[in-house]
């Protein structure tokens, strides 16, 4: 039992970077906007959150630096795709490679002005960014463990979905963000600004993924700089969205689900022999099996939002 | 009554441009770049002209060093060549890397048990297998998309990772090399093993300029090649036209990956002489861009790759004489692909500024 | 819709220009509309209408002139100043949100926080109550007929309180009764003390429901007139700019005997429902059998599953004596039978939009020559016969197709598929979108096509040609045949009540 319970806490800290870069993509497939730079834009919050909280030990600081990273590069992917019209596939995979490659390079030139030849977090920020303790409510048995002793990502993780949950269904902005998605011609015909609106939005996922990026090197990584810390979990995080039906609320059980296919080779419950590879394949073979049951099962409103990978021109003839 | 102001900057269609624009465009976008790229290495503190003549003497410095250069541009070459083939049909095949990976594999398994074989039949066997590994690999995803259509861009996307752990379960288990200390290996492949080098370079170049005129000629004189382009532009048109959709996406994604195997097979037998994991090394994730910027034309090809070669080896000596990391590379690629894809708005639209007095009279 | 100004006009152009690249859409035009007034903006296709139209509702920027709203200079930059200034839009090709609930798409873009579902619902069907609407505001876009959808695009600018209203093309997807509904409900309007501009190019009901006409011809304002004071005749010279004779021949055939015979014929829509339910009819060589229906009534599935493009379900469909049913594009034609097909969609799948006219003179034939290569210099013979036979206007056989015309674009495909001289030619839709020119171009092709003998089915929308053109109509209902009737015999009205599903002994058996 209590093996199981330290199972699931360990599936919900492995996926709280995935839920991240869930969030951050829903929120740009639902701008209408395929962005394939989720990778990229993970590694430049990663670069940046880190860094920052390396010079300035401030837990906030960090965090507000890799949403701005992630933004920036979300930025350079809408003036791109909104305003230059280029291909959104085309763009999004140079945004990673240029996003995986600036981060690394940046991270290689710090270590060699490090004296010590490598880059760990420091003292104050460590302390801020442990797993929170509440008195007695995380002290209760299996409770307190499951639900009240994560670090604080993961608490902001869960708050973000559920506002986006909220946000999508409940308010009229989203409502018109939704419709851009679907059919921006159809939505700029009903008076909505639909450039100005992609852009925050495609600002705004570029910033959450940063924030997942950033989980990667600081919690994951134990706050210590290796490059390509993010290592692939942006690419698990687009494949999530389809697994999520781009619901916020759904992204957080999608992420529960691949967070412990990531951790369940440590616990072997099966005490079976089976080599590490093959647990390491898992995410990506259930991702790829649920592409091709929801190609399947099509359905019409569980669908990706219509206009994704087109660009929208207002003056087409 | 409320009455907004007409916009500063709007969009507009334009007319055709002449070819030579075309080109004094992308020129422009390329030099924008490099501008762009310097301003970068200037924030490190370093001379950008200096580090881009480093860059340039890197890669030609010596007979060597341009063998060495051809050598990384091998798998690049071949690998945009294979995904051009998917890209003409608007097939997004993003599954290179993967494709390149099982090609390797394939020839691999002949390379590692049947190094007995007389060296030239081997060498096509291995090449054979190279092609049927990528090509298997590449039917997976067009078996999906043309039955149900599965989304082909996310689809090739995950196989990439799969083939990556297959490697590291053939590493891990039954491909072992029992004499290898510490971590698992695959153990070197054997002299006859080994693809021959020509010109001090393995020949995988041949493979390369071979494919190259085979990619011209059946994009764009073959029937195949037509169909090719009529579902890309249209499965409707396609079906009217009596061609068999699911067929040509099959046949043309076996193709494709077959290519990029081959990529894989000549990495393997030619430069690493084993199997390792970086076997493909994002050379997959590049060609998609090799492809892109040189717009599907297979000579466009050819030069651009050799330029993006040019670029990672020359990085390479950026890090040993200024420590600066051979990312770089990337940084660059990812700079020049953004201002080139920057640039291709202004052949279809331009910007029109709010007229004098415009707004309100 | 109570500020009734009529002193100054609702809407006055003067001097608008619009330019797309090298194409002048818009050439310095001049149109006023008054409130309390119905103004029809008439001209052919291309003639620059709805360019207009999208400058007036903010979509497009003009290039060039003044637009004054209650006698004011504006810009509109975009739909938001449209809304503000009062007016409303409702485009021909709907702009809707197909996965969202009338509801949904009717708050859409509307200023301040999203109401109460409740209170949302109750406005709504306040205001179709008003105005003679049926509507169910929590049904979903794509589960609603094109003639719902359009009654969601007229309550999303009514909800916002439009006094300006534009309705683009908005009878070219209705049956005559929708269309009598529809006018009715824009008459209301007029009461109301709204200003309303309907584009058409159907003369009768320019003559029907409008005050006045302002007529474009190739971009520029050719003349305002009074429609009491002014004719059919009369108008068609001033939007073709030459006298023409309105008259579709109809020659006859000698021994117009049967050719193809449809058998019961089931065919389902991708999505499962049925596209046709039990369809049995006859077609015969040297006739036109012309298709009468509301669109999305089962033609797609009609014209496609005789072309051998779609599954059949069940029935036969027997070419003389040999049965079509299961075959495809290529048994039909190694059957030795010529169909030809030009479907609907003509860049999307008659033809290769990116590709010159010489690649798309192979798209039927590429498979019929030797060896792995594709013959390209038999094509381009054809591609430059067909331009010298036809008069298509291209500066090369090599442009693409997708940046001709609509009229050369359908020369092409016509082109190209009487040239396989085929026993049996469907055609879906052949003059939507074309000059009145370039559709007599098609009508004379057509009717050559007849006399020498082949089985003609002309899918129409426009009644008025149907009856001229075709020898018999067949008349689709829901995936039905509702009757097939006499075009000599039959009335709009008569064609129209069976469109909308009462049956042929019903509406023809009071003779």
């Amino acid at each position: 039992m209590s093996m199981f319970v330290k199972f699931l806490v360990a599936a919900v800290g492995s996926g709280t970077p995935l839920l991240f870069g869930t969030l951050g993509e829903i929120v740009n497939e639902k701008a209408g906007h395929l962005n394939l730079g989720v990778e990229g834009m993970m590694s430049l919050g990663a670069c940046a959150g880190f860094m920052v909280g390396y010079v300035s030990d401030n837990f906030l600081l960090a965090l507000l630096a890799a949403f701005a990273a992630g933004a920036l590069g979300g930025l350079l992917y809408a003036v791109l795709t909104v305003t230059f019209m280029a291909d959104q596939n085309v763009t999004g995979l140079t945004l990673t490679i240029f996003g995986i490659g600036l981060s690394n390079f940046i991270g290689i030139y710090m270590l060699g002005r490090s004296e010590t030849g490598s880059l760990k977090l420091p003292e104050t920020i460590t302390r801020q960014m442990r797993n929170i303790h509440i008195p007695k409510l995380s002290d209760l048995p299996v409770v307190g463990e499951l639900l009240f002793s994560y670090n604080p990502f993961v608490y902001l993780g869960i708050a973000l979905a559920i506002l986006l949950a909220f946000y999508f269904k409940r308010t009229k902005t989203g409502l018109n963000v939704r419709a851009i998605g679907e059919n921006p011609g159809a939505a700029a015909a009903a008076g909505i600004p639909v450039t100005k609106w992609k852009y925050l939005h495609l600002l705004l996922g570029g910033g959450i993924c940063g924030i997942g990026g950033a989980y990667c090197v600081m919690i994951i990584n134990g706050g210590v700089w290796i490059s390509n810390s993010v290592g692939g979990l942006g690419w698990i995080a687009v494949a999530l969205v389809i697994f999520a039906t781009w619901s916020p609320a759904k992204a957080l059980f999608g992420s529960l689900v691949f967070g412990a296919l990531r951790v369940l080779k440590y616990y072997n419950f099966f005490k079976l022999d089976i080599p590490i590879a093959i647990y390491d394949m898992l995410p990506f073979l259930v991702t790829a099996l649920v592409l091709v049951l929801t190609s399947i099962r099509q359905s019409r409103e569980k669908a990706q939002p219509a206009s994704c990978g087109v660009n929208y021109f207002r003056e087409e003839r | 009554m409320s009455s907004g102001k007409e916009p500063l900057i709007r969009t507009a269609k334009r007319a055709d441009l002449p070819r030579y624009q075309i080109y004094l465009l992308r020129a422009a976008a390329l030099l924008l770049a490099l501008v762009a790229g310097g301003l970068f290495i200037l924030c490190l503190g370093h001379n950008p002209l200096v580090i881009y003549a480093t860059i340039i003497k890197g890669a030609f410095r010596s007979p060597m060093v341009i063998q060495a250069t051809i050598k990384i541009m091998i798998p690049l070459f071949i690998c945009s060549l294979g995904v051009t083939v998917a890209f003409k049909m608007r097939f997004w095949n993003i599954g290179a890397e993967g494709q390149l990976i099982m090609g390797a594999v394939f020839a691999s398994y002949f390379a590692l048990f049947h190094s007995d074989w007389p060296h030239w039949v081997l060498i096509i066997v291995m090449i054979i297998a190279g092609f049927a590994g990528g090509g298997l690999f590449g039917l997976i995803p067009a078996y999906f998309n043309a039955k149900w259509g599965t989304n082909e861009t996310l689809f090739t996307l995950m196989l990439n990772y799969i083939a990556l752990n297959i490697i590291c379960l053939l590493r891990d288990t039954v491909w072992a090399d029992p004499k290898s200390p510490g971590f698992p290996k695959i153990a070197r492949f054997a002299q006859n093993s080994q693809l021959d080098k020509l010109f001090g370079v393995q020949m995988g170049w041949i493979f390369g300029l071979i494919l190259l005129i085979f990619v011209f000629v059946y994009l764009k004189y073959t029937k195949h090649g037509y169909e090719i382009s009529v579902v890309g532009n249209s499965h409707g048109t396609a079906k009217y036209a009596g061609m068999n959709v699911k067929k040509i996406i099959l046949r043309t994604m076996f193709l494709s990956g077959g290519i990029c195997g081959i990529a894989g097979m000549a990495q393997a037998t030619g430069s690493d002489m084993t199997l390792a994991t970086g076997v493909a090394g994002g050379v997959g994730f590049t060609a998609i861009i090799v492809a892109w910027l040189a717009q599907l034309n297979p000579w466009g090809i050819l030069l651009v790759s050799f330029l993006f070669s040019v670029l990672e080896k020359g990085s390479t000596v950026i890090q040993s004489e200024y420590g600066l990391s051979a990312d770089c590379a990337d940084v660059l690629q990812g700079i020049i692909l953004f201002c080139v894809l920057a640039s291709e708005f202004f052949l279809r639209y331009q910007f029109v500024l709010r007229k004098k007095g415009g707004g309100r009279s | 819709m109570s500020d009734t100004n009529t002193e100054r006009p609702a809407i006055a152009c003067k001097g608008i220009t619009k330019v797309f690249g090298t194409v002048v859409a818009n050439d310095s035009v001049d149109l006023q509309v008054k409130y309390g007034e119905i103004l029809a903006l008439l001209g052919e296709n291309g003639s620059g209408k709805t360019t207009l139209m999208n400058m007036l509702s903010g979509i497009y920027h003009p290039d060039g002139g003044q637009i004054l709203i209650d006698g004011k200079e504006v810009v509109i930059s975009s739909p938001i100043d449209a809304d503000a200034l009062g007016i409303g839009m409702i485009h021909q090709h709907f702009k809707l949100v197909e996965v969202q609930s009338a509801m949904e798409n009717i708050v859409l873009g509307t200023k301040g926080k999203l109401p109460k579902t409740k209170q949302l619902r109750r406005d709504i069907l306040a205001i179709s109550e008003k105005f003679g609407l049926e509507i169910n505001p929590d049904q979903k876009i794509y589960e609603m007929s094109v003639s719902e959808k359009q009654t969601v695009e007229i309550l999303k600018v009514l909800y916002r309180g439009a006094r300006i209203l534009i309705l683009d093309e908005p009878t070219a997807v209705l049956t005559p009764q929708e269309t009598q509904k529809l006018f009715a409900i824009l008459r209301k309007m007029r009461e109301e003390g709204a200003a309303v501009i309907i584009i058409t190019h159907k003369l009768n009901e320019v003559m029907e429901i409008s005050d006045r006409v302002t007529i474009l011809r190739k971009g520029k304002s050719i003349d305002t007139v009074i429609t009491k004071e002014t004719s059919p005749q009369k108008l068609t010279e001033l939007m073709v700019g030459h006298e023409v004779t309105l008259e579709i021949r109809r020659p006859e055939y000698e021994d117009p005997s049967d050719l193809l015979h449809v058998f019961h014929l089931k065919v389902d829509k991708p999505d499962g429902s049925a596209g046709l339910k039990d369809v049995n009819f006859v077609l015969k060589r040297g006739e036109i059998l012309g298709v009468a229906g509301v669109a999305g009534s089962g033609q797609k599935e009609l014209c496609e599953s005789i072309a051998g493009l779609i599954p059949v379900k069940e029935g036969a469909i027997l070419y003389e004596k040999k049965d079509l049913k299961g075959k495809t594009p290529n048994e039909i034609i190694n059957m030795g039978i010529h169909m030809s097909f030009v479907p609907e969609d003509r860049l999307g799948m008659g033809l290769v939009a990116s590709m010159g006219m010489v690649d798309n003179m192979l798209l039927k034939s590429y498979k019929n020559t030797k060896g792995p290569f594709v013959r390209r210099k038999p094509a381009r013979k054809m591609a430059k016969e067909l331009v010298k036979k036809l008069d298509i206007k291209t500066p090369s056989v090599d442009m693409p197709v997708r940046m001709m015309s609509g009229g050369n674009v359908q020369k092409v495909l016509l082109g190209r598929e009487i040239e396989s001289r085929p026993n049996v030619l469907i055609t879906a839709y052949p003059v939507r979108g074309l000059d009145i020119n370039s559709s007599y171009t098609i009508y004379d092709l057509l009717n050559q096509q007849k006399q020498k003998g082949v089985a003609v089915m002309f899918i129409g929308e426009d009644l008025d040609v149907l009856l001229a053109l075709s020898d018999r109509i067949m008349v689709l209902c829901h995936g039905e045949v509702t009757g097939i009737v006499d075009a000599k015999q039959a009335t709009k009205e008569q064609i129209g009540l069976m469109m909308a599903g009462a049956g042929e002994r019903e509406v023809m058996g009071h003779e």
